[in-house]
């Protein structure tokens, strides 16, 4: 019985141009204490996964398919009052840009204890000490002080840090992480993301991790969800994928990663970008950019299909194994 | 200290200004008729006029006879006016607690509506309530303040008979001395009612649309998203997460309307013929009244400057931005 | 000019048609414009002729009233005057006052803008501070200070006659820093993007670079703004009038006439202010909702505050 089970998980965004489908029919799941890495360009649809999970998609997005099971609660139907109360609690959220992610005219200290006191019937006092607790825990130097110090007090760093703490407030046990290096110095991500991986594990707290980044998702994650246009394109455990990916766009996006073959030899990029959510093309949506496309990828999606040791959709993928492909 | 640096900053900007509308007063009555004909009949013959002239300091070059009005002024001595045969200061003092009642009520009025309103119509834009209030926002800004002001008397005096239409009533209470207000006796607040909704009528569909616009961007911003995904309560989101931000704008904005509110208390005060400021001024003009014309210029220039630098005090307090960094915007 | 050109082929058009109320708005501000353009056509007297008032017609009610006389279809003053004429009269002044004030704050604004914009340091600082200086003592104020120091200047007489132009040169000066600030932060914005500097390593000057390239991008918002502000400077001369800074009864804008006949409100004679009251808040009412469908469809970068 995993933690998080989502099930065909379907979003759209109705528009003056018609009905926009973000996600189709998506499905991963997270054991308890369990890494998952979702990855994919910018408009894949992740962030849209990780907002419907919580049921926070911005008008007009709706889940309109699917279920979302939660320690045997379908999230998808909640009421607000029992949704809101995961929020925060069970499930913890890390947003992409610390910088925008605290509010500015309210301390630090204040935006702490309000998530903790939004959950449990506990003094302020109380609060504040575990508040005080997790700031210590995430390596902010004086945590007494900086309760209160205004977010723009702190370095992008730091921010994220508190971002971190507030996130661990209630002992979660899932947290959904949402870019959560990408905004910051390079010279920091490492560190940030490590202190994350180590939290997660001391406090035996499932995490789903959402990049762009194959590299940090094979250092940190178990198991790995690829996204191209709202579809599933490949996904299993990370190492395994990794190692032998199948899908084009897997593979392209490997070996666009830095250190992947010859050394100083040329990045690989994949070619064209992800087309906009109104104008997907049909049959398999990548490929216009594959190098493998043909006639038959045109028309019609291809399935997810069970090949050698994960999931894969491709209607190439037995041929591509073999390397007969071109 | 960087505190201290910017108030210092501000209060000197502030003199300056009221350096600048001290000059033009100044020179407004410079050329603006001529003293003498208070003093003196027609019968004094021109060498006379000469010589009080002289005495008077009449022909001092400019800049002496300036930093002597600009003494008398600090001194609070603004000259006396023609028409009422008193201290332009004292006729100033009368006819204040007047007006200031009237901007206090309209004040009331628009920010016990236009804020909860503007919150409602940003968080439910497409309630019937928010649209109402969208649509009557837009017939509010196209009324001139004037007609709105005919039109209650027509209403509510004329037709209902319910309200009085001009005057403060007979009925105030002091509650200093010389400061009477309206607020404390029914006779009092009945006829204060008509002109406080009149003058609030023209800043109520501007706030209700600035209240609305700006908490709605912030709604938008990943602190409120992040806000929801805490788990907070949506009071709390709205009204502390969404509002405290949503404030700052408003109370820029708001700062610099207070100015426009005290220009309409003219229109406002002589439909109803209210014994305040405005009404003051305009019957000034007409007589030609010229020490009272300067002293209300004064006067009214003193209060923008001062309620521009409350407003801007006030925000750097609330905004923590602003204060740490200490410098204007 | 191709980006306004391309709006207006399509999506432009496209929406208006779609839109009642906008449709409704401009129907009646162009037939506002065209009323006020023809009254001398259209009006069955000259109001501004005293010759043709006759004291004996004062005070006849609307036609369709009892006692209305078919002379005289929206009725008569309390001197004779006939209202229809003298509405259209009215119209012809408080809209022609509107948008020659208007032009005045958009040549200033314009001027004062793109120097602000471009040539930044104390320039700029100098302007925007007297802007927000400006703003803060409210327009309206200013304008009604100016106007009151010139009637007890000038004296009464001198001042009707000089009337229309103290009005539009005051409403125009006191609202210049609406464009202004609007010009300068599209200046700011233009001089970010490529091609500005690119035309700058061409070697075009500044003034060029400002009309070809600048001030074409300004238009959406200048569009947006100057409707708002016709509709803002009739009510400021409305307002004006109302309070015997504007136009005199002897050629009355739309203000004046309303003005004018509210010593009648109590006394039965409710036309006479009733009439070009409704007229005036149809007209700003219609102005108004054709700025803010075109804010809507437009979009532009205004200055907010």
């Amino acid at each position: 019985m995993p933690l998080l089970d989502v099930r065909d998980l379907r979003v759209e965004f109705p528009t003056r141009h018609g009905v926009l489908t973000a996600l189709h029919d998506v499905s991963f799941s997270v054991d308890k204490g369990e890494r998952l890495g979702i990855v994919g360009e910018s408009g894949a649809g992740k962030s849209v996964a990780a907002f419907a999970i919580l049921n926070l998609l911005s008008r007009p997005g709706r889940i309109t398919g699917g279920r979302i099971l939660f320690e045997d609660r379908d999230l998808a139907t909640l009421s607000r009052a029992d949704m809101r109360a995961i929020r925060g609690d069970r499930i913890s959220m890390i947003f992409q840009d610390p910088m925008m992610t605290l509010n500015p005219v309210l301390t630090i200290g204040t935006q702490m204890v309000e998530t903790l006191k939004a959950h449990r019937d506990i003094s302020d006092a109380e609060a504040r000490r575990i508040a005080i607790q997790r700031l210590g825990e995430v390596k902010i130097p004086s945590p007494e002080k900086r309760m209160a110090s205004y977010p723009h007090e702190l370095s992008g760093g730091m921010r994220q840090r508190v971002v971190i703490a507030i996130a661990l407030l209630t002992e979660p046990a899932l947290i959904i992480a949402d870019e959560p290096t990408t905004a910051l110095d390079v010279t920091i991500q490492a560190e940030i993301m490590s202190l994350m991986l180590d939290l997660c594990r001391t406090h035996g707290v499932g995490l789903i991790l959402i990049t762009h980044d194959l590299a940090v998702v094979s250092q940190v994650t178990q198991r790995v969800v690829v996204l191209y246009a709202g579809r599933v394109v490949e996904s299993g455990q990370t190492a395994r994928v990794v190692q032998n990916p199948v899908h084009p766009y897997t593979r392209g996006l490997l070996s666009a990663l830095p250190g992947e073959g010859e050394p100083g030899a040329r990045l690989n990029q994949i070619r064209g970008s992800m087309p906009p959510l109104t104008a997907i093309p049909p049959g398999c949506a990548f490929h216009p950019r594959c190098d493998y496309a043909e006639e038959r990828c045109r028309v019609g999606v291809p399935p997810l299909d069970v090949i050698e040791d994960h999931n894969v959709r491709c209607t190439r993928a037995r041929e591509l194994i073999r390397g007969v492909a071109a | 200290m960087a505190f201290v640096a910017f108030l210092i900053k501000r209060l000197l900007q502030a003199v300056l200004v009221m350096f600048v509308i001290s000059l033009i007063g100044f020179s407004i009555q410079d050329n603006l008729g001529d003293p003498l004909r208070e003093l003196v009949g027609q019968s004094v013959s021109e060498a006379q006029r000469e010589a009080m002239r002289d005495e008077l300091g009449l022909n001092d070059p400019f800049l002496v006879q300036y930093g002597r009005f600009l003494g008398k002024a600090v001194q609070g001595d603004l000259g006396r006016s023609y028409f009422f045969k008193r201290p332009v200061l004292d006729v100033i003092g009368d006819k204040f607690p007047a007006t200031a009642d009237l901007v206090l009520g309209a004040t009331l009025i628009i920010v016990l509506v236009s804020v909860p309103l503007g919150c409602w119509c940003a968080i439910r834009p497409r309630h019937w309530l928010s649209r109402i209030a969208m649509g009557a926002s837009i017939i509010g800004i196209s009324i001139p303040v004037f007609l709105t002001a005919i039109f209650l008397i027509y209403l509510f005096s004329v037709n209902l008979g319910w309200l009085a239409s001009f005057g403060r009533g007979e009925h105030l209470v002091e509650i200093a001395p010389g400061w009477t207000t309206g607020f404390l006796t029914l006779d009092g607040l009945s006829h204060l009612i008509l002109p406080s909704i009149a003058l609030s009528s023209i800043m109520m569909p501007l706030f209700i649309r600035l209240i609305r616009s700006e908490m709605m961007e912030i709604l938008e911003q990943d602190y409120i998203k992040f806000a929801w995904a805490k788990g907070l309560a949506a009071r709390r989101v709205w009204f502390l997460h969404a509002f405290k931000n949503t404030l700052l704008p408003v109370i820029t904005v708001g700062g610099v309307q207070i100015g426009t509110m005290l220009a309409y208390t003219i229109l406002t005060e002589s439909v109803f013929q209210w014994p305040g400021l405005g009404f003051m001024f305009i019957e000034a003009v007409t007589r030609v009244d010229t020490p009272l014309i300067i002293g209300y210029i004064i006067v009214v220039g003193l209060i923008f400057v001062v309620t521009n630098t409350v407003v801007d005090l006030i925000y750097t307090m609330v905004n923590p931005t602003v204060r740490l960094m200490g410098a204007a915007r | 000019m191709s980006r306004l050109s391309a709006v207006l082929g399509s999506d432009f058009v496209y929406r208006f048609r779609r839109d009642p109320i906008a449709i409704v708005a401009f129907a009646v501000t162009a037939a506002f414009m065209l009323a006020a353009l023809l009254a001398p056509v259209l009006s069955p007297m000259n109001p501004h002729d005293p010759a043709q008032l006759d004291i004996m017609n004062s005070e006849i009610p609307p036609v369709w009233q009892s006692g209305g006389d078919p002379a005289f279809l929206l009725g008569t003053d309390d001197q004779g005057r006939d209202m229809l004429s003298a509405i259209l009269y009215g119209l012809r002044i408080s809209i022609t006052i509107g948008i020659f004030a208007v032009m005045v704050q958009m040549a200033l604004g314009i001027v004062i803008g793109l120097m602000s914009g471009y040539l930044g340091g104390k320039v700029d600082a100098f302007f925007m501070r007297l802007a927000d200086i400006q703003l803060a003592m409210s327009t309206l104020m200013l304008a009604i200070v100016a106007l009151a120091v010139f009637k007890a200047a000038f004296g009464a007489e001198l001042f009707s006659d000089m009337a229309i132009i103290m009005l539009v040169l005051v409403i125009g000066i006191a609202e210049w820093p609406q464009y202004a600030r609007t010009i300068r932060a599209s200046v700011l914005a233009e001089r970010k993007k490529e091609y500005v500097d690119a035309a700058r390593v061409i070697g075009l000057s500044a003034p060029t670079i400002m009309r070809r390239h600048i001030l074409p991008n300004t238009l959406s918002p200048l569009l947006v703004i100057s409707t708002v502000q016709v509709a803002n400077a009739i009510i400021s001369e409305a307002a004006l009038s109302f309070l015997g800074l504007g136009m005199p009864v002897t050629m009355p804008s739309l203000g004046s006439l309303i003005s004018a006949g509210f010593a009648y409100i109590f006394s039965g004679s409710w036309w006479i202010t009733t009439i070009p009251s409704i007229v005036l808040i149809v007209l700003i009412l219609s102005i108004n909702l054709l700025g803010d469908w075109l804010r809507d469809v437009l979009n532009p970068r205004l200055y907010k505050g």
